[in-house]
């Protein structure tokens, strides 16, 4: 049987952490009262002017210069036109053959070496109002009317559309997690999945194992969870490798995947979809970004998380680099190295234990946050836990809880194992004839007892030498 | 450059209109000689002149990303045919 290889490309929307919208100057904010952010500009009326916002343009420049890309000598807005209530122009001020950033690359590095993955471009354009469907019950079905908020409206995305050069769902996860990290500290976007700010379309497809050619192609639109595209792009392919191999055809067409979104995407019809007549703004002059501003900008970009995963991953394993680095947690865990705890601990620590809380890493004290992991082995689960919660709180102090220590001393947890084993002697029994797993049954079944206070390594000691060998019959 | 009726009723469908027979000829014979009029411009030889965007001789004009007030909801509405509290509302779309 043939081998094949998939052929992903990616397009992902970001948007702008700009004050306010792309051509107009209305303010962006989530949550405002409906459509109190419009004005002439926004909502289209006859006359209006569009002016493109200077901050969203550096960005755009930014993120393209991050990306490896050349930044255009001159750079043209077009008008994509379509006909939707969620843009009352009738158009999206867009970007077509002369886009602002082209011919990049991002490097994704992988344990065994690194992925190059082709930037083709990064461009400006602004997003569409928000459409409600309501119905006399239910959404979207039967729909007899559809409510707009025009709040969104003309808010700056960038476009990034890759190469088709990812042949793996994990890389195209790793690329995205990587990508995120980097938008988000060149703080030019929150890049918040949850909240809709970063977004992203797959295109998947697969071609026999050595070709170079490029097969019909399905597009998974809208996605908003990298754990979500990852198992939707693994389904495709292997539907697409089904049907190849039953001697079928993929047709071309869009799936989607957002079972969150509201919006109910236009359906046009195939003929009407490609019919964008896109042509030049002529209400915008061309963009020449001046050269000292992009090396202005060239400037402003620090060490990027690529860079740092392959540096930190040779003090850790590149697993644990990664997991750092595109958590945003690298900086704080060299603090915490810097502080004299042990690299592969403070890893630990932060990837399970603080990841889990969703505080932020530049509100810890690395000082205190250290006396706190170091005196993990002493003191109580309990202790360490609401520490670890509480440490990204401006008064968090680490004696608080250094102070409970863990109780370790054998005269007084001996009673307790002997009160446990007493009262579960068939699991004792099964414990000895080989099922050498029930010591964590009984190590929390101590921890239980003792309200959490003991010292799991002693209890565990203890346990193994009262309960003797664990030999299967 | 003829074009043809079925040109004409495709860009009317892209824009939601309803053309009537008469106005489908006479959109097609206005189309036409717009394009012709266009046309008039491939006459000349144009090798080494990069395509104009814009007729002005102008570039980077743009705004500071400083907040503006916005219209106020009554006047957001004043045109609208119909609303639903804060929100525009239109056919099932």
């Amino acid at each position: 049987m043939a081998s094949w290889e998939p052929v992903i490309g990616l397009e992902i929307h970001v948007h702008l952490k700009t004050r306010t919208k792309m051509f107009c100057r209305c303010p962006v904010e989530y949550a405002a009262v409906p459509n109190s952010n419009t004005c002439p500009v926004c909502l289209a009326f006859p006359g209006a002017l569009p002016v493109p916002n200077r901050r969203a343009i550096e960005d755009c420049v930014k993120l393209g210069l991050a990306l490896d890309c050349a930044v255009a000598e001159r750079a043209v807005f077009h008008r994509k036109n379509y006909f939707y209530p969620d843009n009352p122009k009738a158009y999206q001020i867009s970007q077509y053959d002369e886009p602002l950033c082209v011919d990049g690359g991002l490097t994704v590095p992988t344990a065994d070496g690194e992925e190059r993955i082709g930037i083709v471009r990064a461009h400006l354009e602004e997003d569409a109002a928000k459409n409600v469907h309501v119905a006399a019950s239910g959404r979207i079905h039967g729909a007899t009317a559809t409510l707009v908020d025009f709040n969104r409206c003309g808010t700056p995305l960038v476009e990034i559309v890759t190469a088709p050069d990812i042949h793996s769902a994990d890389t195209a996860k790793r690329f995205l997690q990587l990508l995120r990290q980097t938008i988000v500290e060149l703080d030019v976007s929150d890049a918040e999945l949850e909240k809709g700010s970063m977004r992203f379309d797959v295109n998947v497809s697969v071609r026999p194992a050595g070709s170079d050619e490029l097969r019909t192609r399905t597009e998974l639109k809208n996605m908003n969870s990298f754990n979500f595209a990852a198992k939707g792009i693994e389904r495709e392919i292997a539907r697409q490798i089904r049907i190849y191999e039953e001697g079928g055809t993929v047709d071309q067409e869009t799936l989607h995947f957002d079972p969150t979104n509201e919006d109910s995407p236009p359906l046009r019809s195939k003929e009407e979809a490609q019919d964008y007549r896109y042509f030049p703004e002529p209400d915008l002059v061309p963009v020449h970004t001046p050269r000292d501003v992009v090396e202005r900008l060239r400037g402003e970009i620090g060490e990027l998380p690529g860079t740092r995963i392959r540096r930190i991953a040779d003090t850790l394993a590149f697993y644990d680099a990664d997991v750092l680095v595109t958590g945003g947690l690298d900086q704080l865990w060299a603090k915490l190295v810097h502080e004299g705890v042990d690299p592969k601990e403070a890893a630990n620590v932060l990837a399970n234990d603080f990841a889990a809380t969703g505080g932020n890493p530049n509100d810890v004290n690395p000082a205190e946050f250290a006396k706190l992991i170091k005196a993990r082995p002493t003191i109580t689960r309990d202790a360490f836990s609401r520490g670890v919660a509480t440490s990204f709180s401006g008064s968090f102090v680490a004696g608080v809880f250094t102070e409970q220590k863990a109780v370790s001393d054998v005269a007084e947890l001996d009673p307790v194992i002997d009160r446990i084993l007493a009262a579960n002697a068939g699991q004792a029994d099964a414990y000895r004839g080989g099922k050498e797993g029930l010591l964590g049954f009984f190590v929390g079944q101590v921890m239980k007892e003792t309200g959490g206070k003991a010292d799991p390594r002693v209890v565990s000691e203890r346990l193994r030498e009262k309960l003797g060998p664990s030999t299967p019959a | 450059m003829a074009i043809t009726r079925e040109e004409v009723l495709h860009v009317a469908r892209l824009a939601r209109l309803e053309l009537s027979d008469a106005e489908v000829e006479r959109f097609r014979e206005q189309l036409s000689a717009i394009l012709d009029a266009v046309s008039k411009v491939s006459e000349l030889d144009l090798h080494g002149v990069p395509p104009t965007s814009h007729p002005l001789d102008v570039a980077n004009v743009w705004a500071e990303d400083e907040p503006r007030p916005c219209l106020p909801l009554d006047d957001v509405f004043a045109n609208a045919p119909d609303r639903d509290g804060e929100l525009f509302r239109t056919p099932p779309a």
